[in-house]
C-alpha cells in the first residue's frame, strides 16, 4: 500500500530522465509538439524555447491553440507527439517548479469553500497525502491573499466574490505554490481595471524575483506594455522573441491572417506602442 | 416454434420502441436523457392515485394521472433546481425517488383490493399482451398494440408538425425564445410525450424497456450521423431491430444455459445495448476501430515527417 | 481559525455518531422473546401500532429491530459523507446508473450460488456479484464518456437501462430454478429491512464504517478533485484514480444499501442528505457533518417506521423521511434556504425604499432652501414640512407603496406628522437623510470619475464612504461635489 501511494505521490521524488535536447537552465523547452483532438490537429510541430525570467505573452487568434499549449505543457491533454521539458526534465518530475492558473470558468464557484481554502489548495502538493492543512499552510495562503490585495476577503465563500476577486484568488493559489515558472490561462479575461492593474503589478514583482510567467493573452492593445517576450501562435509558432523585435505588422498579419478588424486593433496598438 | 403470438409480441414491442425512439432523439439532443428515467419511475404515484380514485384499471384515468405526474416531475425538477439553487441532476434524483416512494406506498395500500404489482410496472408482461384483444376494423388486434400504435401516431404527428421548432429549441433554446417559439412550451410538450409513451408502454412492456428505447437508439444513431433526420431514421431502425432480436433471443439464449425462456422486455433492452456497442466499435466516422486505425497511421505519418 | 474549528467539529460529530451506534449495537444480547414479538409485528398489517410498540422500536428495545435500524443509520452516515462528494462532483445521477447496473450481478451470483448447491441466498455472495457488475457499469460509463461525443447523461441512461434490462432477463431465467422461489431477489429492487442475521449486520456495518472513514481520511484530496480536477491533475494528484476511488465508495454504499433500500431508491440515500445539508452552510466540513446526520436520522426513523408497518416497503419509507428533511432544509435553513433568502431580499428592498424616501425628502428640502435663499451657496438646509404629493413627484411610487413606506418611517421615528396631512423629518431622520444623500452623491461621483479603479469597491449600503475609500480620495470627491453645488457636510466629521 505504501509503495503504491509512493508511486502515485504528487511530491514526485523520482529523479527522472534528462531530456538531452533540453538544457537544464531553460525554464520551458518544447520540441516538435503536436496535439490533436479526435481527428483535428490543434497544435502542429511547435518548437519553442523560453529564456529564464521573462514575462511571456502567448498571443494569437481564437482557436489558435493557446490554452491547449499550456494544457499540453502540464500533461492535461494527451500529446500526439513531441516533448516538453521544464528545466530540462519532463513535467511529471518538475511539478514543484510549476504554478498553474486555470481559466476562471473552469470551476463551479458555488462550491462550499472559502477564498482561503482555495488558496490553501496551492500547498496541497507539498503536504502530500492525508496530511491536513495546518497553521503554516494557512499562513502561507493568507500571505498570498494579502499579496493580491484581498486579504480581507479570506473567509468569504467564493461565490460572494466578484469576477476580478475570483481571478485574484486563483493567482494567490498559484503564488502559494511558490513555483519558478507560472502558466496562466487568460487571467485578464473579463476582470475589472483594478484587478488588471493588480495582476500586472504581481507579474512585475514575480519578474523581479527572476521567475518566468507564461500568460495567455487576447488583448493586442496591451501586449506591448505588459510583456517583454512574445509567442505568436496560430496552430504553429509564428514567431517567438523579445516584444520589441516581434511586435510588427508583418508578424501580426502572419498570425492573424485576414482577420481585418483584429488587424485594425493591432495597428492601433502599434501606434500606441511606438508613441 | 414461431407462432402468431410471437409475431404480435414483436409488433407490439416494435411499436413501443419506435414510439419511444422519436421523442428520445430530442431528449438526447437536449442533454436530458436521465429525464426519461426520472419520468418513467415517477409516473407510479399517478397510476396509483388514478386507481385509488376510480377503483378500476381503466386506461384513460391512469393515462391522465400518469401524464400529470410526468409533467409534475419535470416541473418539480425545474423548480427545485431553480428556487433551491440545486444541481439539476441532484434535483431530478430527489424528485423522482420521492415520487416513486410515494407511488410504492400507495400501490401497497391499493394492492389490498386488486392485483397491481409494482413489479409489473418495471418489467411488464409482454408475453401476455396477445391474450387481451380488441376489434379494430374487423381484425382482432392486441389492445396493447392498438394503444401503442395510437401513441406512435401521435408522437409522429407532433414531431412532424413541430419539427422545425423542436430542432431549433433543442439546438438553441434562447434563440427559439427570441423568435417566439416558447422553448418552455416545447420542453413540457416533450416531457408530456415521454410521460404518455411511458404509461402506454408500462403495462405491456414495462418501464425499463421504455428508458432503454428512449435513450439507446438515439445514442446509437448519434454515433452514426450528425444530422437530425437521418438520426431519427436510424434510431427508429435500431429500435425495431432491437425489438425483433430481443424477443428472438429471449426464446433462444436461455436454452444455451439450460433454462427455458426469459422476459422479452429485458432482452430487448439488452439488445439495444448490443447494437450500441456495435456502433461504438464500428461507426465509420468515429468508431473505436476506425479511430485506432487513424491514430496508428497518423503517428506513422508523424514519424516519417520527423525523419525527413 | 474558523476552519480548524469546523474540521474538528466534523470529526467529533462523526466519532460521536459512530460511538453511539456501536454502544447500542453491543448492548444487551439477543432475546428470544423480543424476536417472537418482531415476528408477530410482521402480521399486524398497515394499521397503526400501539404507542408502547412505537416506543419499543424507536428506543431499540428489540434486538432484531436494533440490528436493522443501526445498520440503516450507519449506512445513512456513510451515504451522507460519500454522497457529499458525489454531489459536488456533479455526478449524483451516476449513483442511479450504478445501482441499476448491480442487478445482473445479483442474478448471476445467485445462479452460481444455487448451482454450487447452496440456496444462493448468501448475502455476501450476492453483494459481491452486485459489486462486480456495478463496477463494470461504471467503467463502461467512463469509457463511453471518454471515447465518444456522447455526454454524461447519455452514458448514464444507457448503462442504467441496458444493465437493468440484462438483469431483468437474467432474473427471468434464474427464477425458473427450483431454489429461486425462496430467494426473494425482488427485495433487492424495492428494499426490505424485515429481518437480518448478526453476520449480515456486521458485514453491512463494517463496510459502511470503512466507507465513511475513507471519505473523511481523503477529505483534502476529494475536495481538490471535486473543486478543480484539472488543477489537481496539474499538481500531480492522480485525478482519475481518485475518481475511481470515489466511485468505488459509491459502489460500496450502494451495494450495502441494496438490501435495505432497494436499488431504485438507494440513490436517494446518496443524493438527498448532502443536497439538504448544502442549504445549511457554506463550509464543506460542516456540510458533510450535517449530511451524515441527516442520513443517519433518515435511516433511523425510516427503518423504525417500516419495522412498525412491515407491509410498507422499507426503501420507500426511508426515502420519504429523507425527502421531508430535504423539504424542511430547503425552506427553513437560514444560510441558503428559500425563506431565509426571501427575507433577506425583502429586508434589502425595504432598506432601499427607505433610503429612497429619505433622500427624496432631503432633496426636496434642499431645493426649497435654495429657492428661498436666492441660490446663495452653502445655506444651511432648513427642515420644513412637506406634503405627500411633493414626495410622490420625486419618484415612481404608487400612492399605496408610498403610504406603506411613510408608515414604516414614522414608526422608525424618521418622519413626523406635521398636521394638515403634511410630514416633516424628525431630528434623527434629518441627520439620516443628510448622511444617505451625501453617501449617495459621493458614490455617484466616484463611479463617474474613477470607474477604472473598481466598481466592486462601490458599497452603497456602507455606513460611511470613508470606511471603504482612502481619506484622500474622499476629499477629492468632496471637492468635486462642492464645485457642483451638491456638497453636504458629513454629519460624522464634526469632531
Amino acid at each position: 500500500m505504501n509503495e503504491l501511494l509512493k508511486s502515485m505521490s504528487p511530491v514526485g521524488d523520482a529523479a527522472g530522465e534528462d531530456l538531452s535536447f533540453h538544457p537544464p537552465d531553460v525554464p520551458l523547452a518544447i520540441h516538435d509538439l503536436t496535439v490533436a483532438y479526435h481527428r483535428k490537429p490543434v497544435l502542429w510541430d511547435v518548437d519553442l524555447d523560453i529564456p529564464e525570467g521573462k514575462l511571456v505573452g502567448i498571443v494569437g487568434p481564437n482557436g489558435a491553440g493557446k490554452s491547449t499549449l499550456i494544457k499540453a505543457c502540464l500533461d492535461l491533454v494527451p500529446k500526439t507527439s513531441g516533448e516538453v521539458g521544464i528545466y530540462g526534465k519532463p513535467y511529471k518530475n518538475q511539478r514543484h517548479l510549476v504554478g498553474y492558473v486555470p481559466q476562471r470558468e473552469s470551476v463551479d464557484w458555488d462550491f462550499p469553500v472559502s477564498a482561503l481554502d482555495v488558496v490553501a489548495m496551492g500547498t496541497y502538493r507539498r503536504l502530500g497525502w492525508f496530511r491536513r492543512v495546518g497553521k503554516k499552510e494557512r499562513e502561507a495562503a493568507m500571505a498570498a491573499l494579502e499579496q493580491v490585495g484581498i486579504g480581507h476577503l479570506a473567509h468569504r465563500q467564493i461565490s460572494q466574490l466578484s469576477g476580478g476577486q475570483q481571478q485574484r484568488v486563483f493567482l494567490a493559489r498559484a503564488l502559494a505554490q511558490d513555483a519558478k515558472i507560472y502558466f496562466m490561462d487568460e487571467p485578464f479575461a473579463a476582470v475589472d481595471a483594478a484587478t488588471e492593474e493588480a495582476i500586472v503589478k504581481l507579474l512585475r514583482s514575480l519578474n523581479e524575483q527572476g521567475k518566468t510567467c507564461l500568460v495567455v493573452h487576447h488583448d493586442l492593445a496591451t501586449v506591448s506594455r505588459y510583456f517583454d517576450w512574445l509567442v505568436l501562435l496560430n496552430m504553429r509558432v509564428v514567431a517567438s522573441g523579445p516584444t520589441s523585435e516581434l511586435f510588427t505588422p508583418e508578424n501580426l498579419e502572419k498570425t492573424y491572417g485576414g482577420q481585418l478588424s483584429l488587424l485594425n486593433d493591432a495597428a492601433k496598438a502599434l501606434s500606441h506602442a511606438t508613441r | 416454434m414461431w407462432t402468431s403470438f410471437d409475431t404480435w409480441i414483436v409488433v407490439t414491442a416494435a411499436l413501443c420502441a419506435v414510439a419511444c425512439a422519436l421523442p428520445g432523439c430530442f431528449l438526447v439532443l437536449r442533454k436530458m436523457s436521465m429525464m426519461g428515467d426520472a419520468i418513467s419511475h415517477a409516473v407510479l404515484p399517478g397510476l396509483a392515485v388514478a386507481f385509488l380514485i376510480t377503483g378500476t384499471r381503466a386506461s384513460s384515468a391512469m393515462f391522465l394521472g400518469a401524464a400529470i405526474v410526468g409533467i409534475l416531475t419535470a416541473i418539480f425538477t425545474q423548480w427545485v433546481s431553480k428556487v433551491g439553487n440545486v444541481d439539476r441532476g441532484a434535483a431530478m434524483g430527489i424528485v423522482f425517488t420521492t415520487l416513486f416512494a410515494v407511488g410504492l406506498l400507495l400501490i401497497v395500500r391499493a394492492a389490498d383490493n386488486v392485483d397491481l404489482d409494482p413489479g409489473c410496472v418495471l418489467y411488464g408482461a409482454i408475453e401476455l399482451t396477445p391474450l387481451d384483444v380488441v376489434k379494430v376494423g374487423g381484425f382482432d388486434i392486441p389492445r396493447a398494440a392498438a394503444v401503442l400504435g395510437t401513441v406512435l401516431l401521435i408522437n409522429f404527428g407532433i414531431i412532424a408538425a413541430l419539427f422545425k421548432e423542436m430542432r431549433l429549441s433543442a439546438f438553441d433554446p434562447a434563440l427559439a425564445d427570441t423568435l417566439g417559439f416558447s422553448s418552455r412550451f416545447l420542453h413540457y410538450l416533450l416531457m408530456t410525450m415521454v410521460a404518455v409513451t411511458t404509461v402506454a408502454s408500462f403495462e405491456a412492456v414495462g418501464s425499463i424497456i421504455v428508458i432503454a428505447m428512449l435513450i439507446v437508439p438515439a445514442a446509437t444513431a448519434l454515433l452514426l450521423t450528425r444530422r437530425l433526420i437521418p438520426m431519427i431514421a436510424i434510431a427508429v431502425g435500431v429500435a425495431v431491430i432491437a425489438a425483433v432480436l430481443g424477443h428472438a433471443s429471449a426464446l433462444t439464449v436461455p436454452k444455451w444455459f439450460g433454462f427455458d425462456t426469459t422476459t422479452s422486455s429485458g432482452m430487448m433492452a439488452a439488445m439495444t445495448g448490443l447494437l450500441f456497442g456495435l456502433a461504438w466499435l464500428f461507426s465509420p466516422s468515429e468508431g473505436l476501430v476506425i479511430r485506432w486505425l487513424i491514430q496508428r497511421r497518423g503517428s506513422d505519418g508523424l514519424h516519417e515527417g520527423a525523419s525527413n | 481559525m474558523r476552519r480548524v474549528r469546523t474540521e474538528l467539529w466534523l470529526r467529533r460529530w462523526l466519532v460521536g455518531i459512530v460511538v453511539c451506534l456501536g454502544c447500542l449495537a453491543a448492548g444487551s444480547p439477543a432475546n428470544a422473546a423480543d424476536f417472537d414479538r418482531q415476528q408477530s409485528l410482521a402480521l399486524t398489517g398497515v394499521e397503526w401500532p400501539a404507542p408502547e410498540e412505537v416506543w419499543e422500536v424507536v428506543a431499540l428495545k428489540n434486538y432484531n429491530t436494533r440490528l436493522v435500524v443501526l445498520s440503516t443509520a450507519l449506512l445513512g452516515v456513510a451515504a451522507g459523507l460519500v454522497g457529499s462528494f458525489l454531489l459536488l462532483r456533479k455526478r449524483s445521477l451516476m449513483g442511479d446508473a450504478l445501482s441499476h447496473a448491480t442487478l445482473p450481478g445479483i442474478g448471476i451470483a445467485f445462479a452460481i450460488g444455487a448451482s454450487l448447491g447452496g440456496t444462493g441466498k448468501s448475502l455476501p455472495l450476492l453483494l459481491a456479484g452486485a459489486t462486480v457488475s456495478g463496477v463494470i457499469g461504471v467503467l463502461v460509463m467512463l469509457a463511453i464518456r471518454n471515447s465518444t461525443r456522447l455526454r454524461d447523461d447519455v452514458a448514464m441512461g444507457l448503462v442504467l437501462s441496458v444493465f437493468f434490462g440484462i438483469g431483468v432477463a437474467i432474473l427471468g431465467m434464474v427464477q425458473t430454478m427450483p431454489q429461486a422461489s425462496a430467494a426473494g431477489l425482488e427485495s433487492f429492487i424495492y428494499g426490505k429491512t424485515a429481518s437480518m442475521v448478526k453476520s449480515d449486520f456486521f458485514f453491512i456495518a463494517s463496510v459502511a464504517a470503512v466507507s465513511a472513514l475513507i471519505a473523511v481520511v481523503f477529505f483534502k484530496e476529494f475536495t481538490l478533485l471535486c473543486f478543480d480536477d484539472d488543477y489537481a491533475a496539474s499538481q500531480g494528484w492522480p485525478a482519475f484514480g481518485l475518481d475511481l476511488l470515489l466511485l468505488g465508495l459509491v459502489t460500496a454504499v450502494t451495494v450495502i444499501g441494496l438490501q435495505a433500500v432497494g436499488l431504485i431508491l438507494v440513490i436517494a440515500f446518496l443524493i438527498t442528505p448532502p443536497t439538504a445539508a448544502r442549504f445549511w452552510t457554506e463550509r464543506l466540513p460542516k456540510m458533510m457533518g450535517i449530511s451524515a446526520f441527516i442520513g443517519a436520522l433518515s435511516g433511523w426513523l425510516g427503518a423504525s417506521l417500516s419495522a412498525l408497518l412491515p407491509r410498507l416497503p422499507a426503501g420507500a419509507v426511508i426515502v420519504l423521511v429523507a425527502a421531508s428533511l430535504f423539504v424542511i432544509s430547503m425552506f427553513f435553513a437560514p444560510a441558503r434556504g428559500v425563506i431565509g433568502r426571501w427575507l433577506r431580499h425583502r429586508r434589502l428592498r425595504k432598506k432601499v425604499n427607505r433610503q429612497h424616501l429619505l433622500r427624496a425628502a432631503y432633496e426636496l428640502l434642499e431645493a426649497r432652501t435654495r429657492q428661498n435663499g436666492n441660490g446663495k451657496r452653502e445655506m444651511p438646509i432648513i427642515n420644513v414640512p412637506f406634503s405627500r404629493a411633493d414626495l410622490q413627484s420625486k419618484r415612481t411610487w404608487s400612492p399605496r407603496e408610498l403610504a406603506r413606506i411613510v408608515r414604516s418611517e414614522i414608526a422608525m421615528g424618521h418622519l413626523e406628522d406635521a398636521g394638515e396631512g403634511r410630514l416633516r423629518l424628525s431630528e434623527e431622520g434629518f441627520g439620516e437623510a443628510a448622511r444617505i444623500t451625501r453617501n449617495h452623491r459621493l458614490w455617484e461621483v466616484y463611479l463617474v470619475k474613477h470607474a477604472d479603479i473598481a466598481p466592486s469597491h462601490v458599497d452603497r449600503d456602507a455606513d460611511m464612504v470613508e470606511h471603504i475609500l482612502e481619506a484622500d480620495l474622499v476629499r477629492r470627491l468632496e471637492e468635486e461635489l462642492r464645485d457642483r453645488d451638491a456638497w453636504i457636510p458629513s454629519p460624522h466629521l464634526i469632531q
